[in-house]
């Protein structure tokens, strides 16, 4: 397991996020936020060089399912601000594709909030 | 220096890793907040389906060092950053779980993880109440409907709820329970609560 006292940042110490994002400002907040769900495309057979190892890697990890971008930062160890900025430029290529949480509606809200409790009651009674 | 994967090394994820029904989910988040050291990652082990996360934006080192350790007893490590898990609801909708410390200083993160909120769920320790008005203020600065949910540390004697709702200065409707952030039902009780309250709110 990893607890918070191995929570190391080691590889941003190796390389500087500048590096690994080629120098990429942040994007748009809303588009990957921390809970937007990502994945890879589907019909990505071969994936050209040009990409980076943490590209790569990147990649690998949203192969198998969805995750959240938050999970995309907590599983690499990666500083959020450079996975944010790494998985804009992938899904830009369209490696990736991103779900981003429904836009905050009042309706909308209701009827999550009546789904969560529910939910919630019938998880733990 | 404990080492953790290098760059280039795919972390190994089981299926269970995923957001199941991925396609189809809906993801929200509610965010559980307090001082130091009251319990959030506690609170969100106790009931997220997959090891809690953890995630920082740079800032960690200075801030674990400034955190005021003053009657906080066993603890040897803080949440240098923020820390998360997850709850599959159902086949249409997935919570997340995110531990904010409280600190006025981590700006950009309260502001990523306030936004598009459902709500959230304050923490409190009834022996250092005082410690709880700076995080209640950002609460309410980003706007957010909250409840308290009071963490009892090994039998501590619980304040009334009058005079805690006085010290906090509470709105009438806030609701205020108590809760022992180790255990699963406790948790959720507590967590069942403030989306009452939301729903409520929403109606």
């Amino acid at each position: 397991m990893n607890g918070p006292e191995d929570f190391e940042l080691e590889a941003a110490e190796l390389v500087r996020p500048y590096v690994i994002t080629k120098g990429r400002g942040l994007p748009d907040d809303d588009q990957l936020s921390l809970i937007t769900l990502v994945t890879a495309a589907p019909e990505q057979v071969q994936r050209p060089l040009r990409l980076s190892p943490e590209e790569q890697r990147l990649l690998d990890l949203c192969s198998a399912g969805y995750l959240s971008v938050a999970e995309i930062a907590g599983h690499t160890r990666l500083p959020l601000g450079v996975v944010r900025i790494m998985l804009a430029g992938l899904t830009e290529a369209g490696y990736l594709i991103t779900r981003p949480p429904v836009a905050r509606a009042r309706l909308a809200d209701k009827e999550l909030l009546e789904e969560v409790l529910s939910g919630l009651r019938a998880k733990f009674g | 220096m404990v080492s953790g994967p290098s760059l280039g090394e795919r972390p190994s994820l089981q299926s269970r890793d995923y957001v199941a029904g991925g396609a189809t989910q809906t993801a929200v988040k509610i965010l559980v907040v307090g001082h130091f050291a009251v319990g959030k990652t506690t609170f969100i082990g106790s009931i997220s389906e997959i090891e809690p996360l953890s995630t920082e934006e740079t800032m960690t080192r200075a801030a674990q060092d400034l955190d005021d350790l003053k009657g906080v007893r066993g603890k040897t490590t803080t949440t240098v950053a923020m820390d998360f898990g997850r709850l599959t609801i159902s086949d249409r909708v997935v919570l997340y779980l995110f531990g904010t410390p409280g600190q006025v200083r981590f700006v950009q993160m309260w502001e990523d993880m306030a936004r598009g909120a459902l709500g959230a769920l304050v923490l409190v320790d009834p022996e250092r109440l005082a410690d709880s008005f700076a995080v209640i203020d950002l609460i309410e600065q980003y706007g957010l409907d909250y409840a308290i949910a009071v963490n009892n540390f090994d039998g501590n004697p619980q304040r009334a709820e009058a005079s805690l709702r006085e010290a906090l200065d509470l709105l009438d409707d806030t609701p205020v329970v108590t809760c022992d952030a180790r255990d699963e039902k406790s948790s959720a009780a507590a967590l069942t609560t403030l989306v009452s309250y939301l729903l409520a709110r929403a109606g």
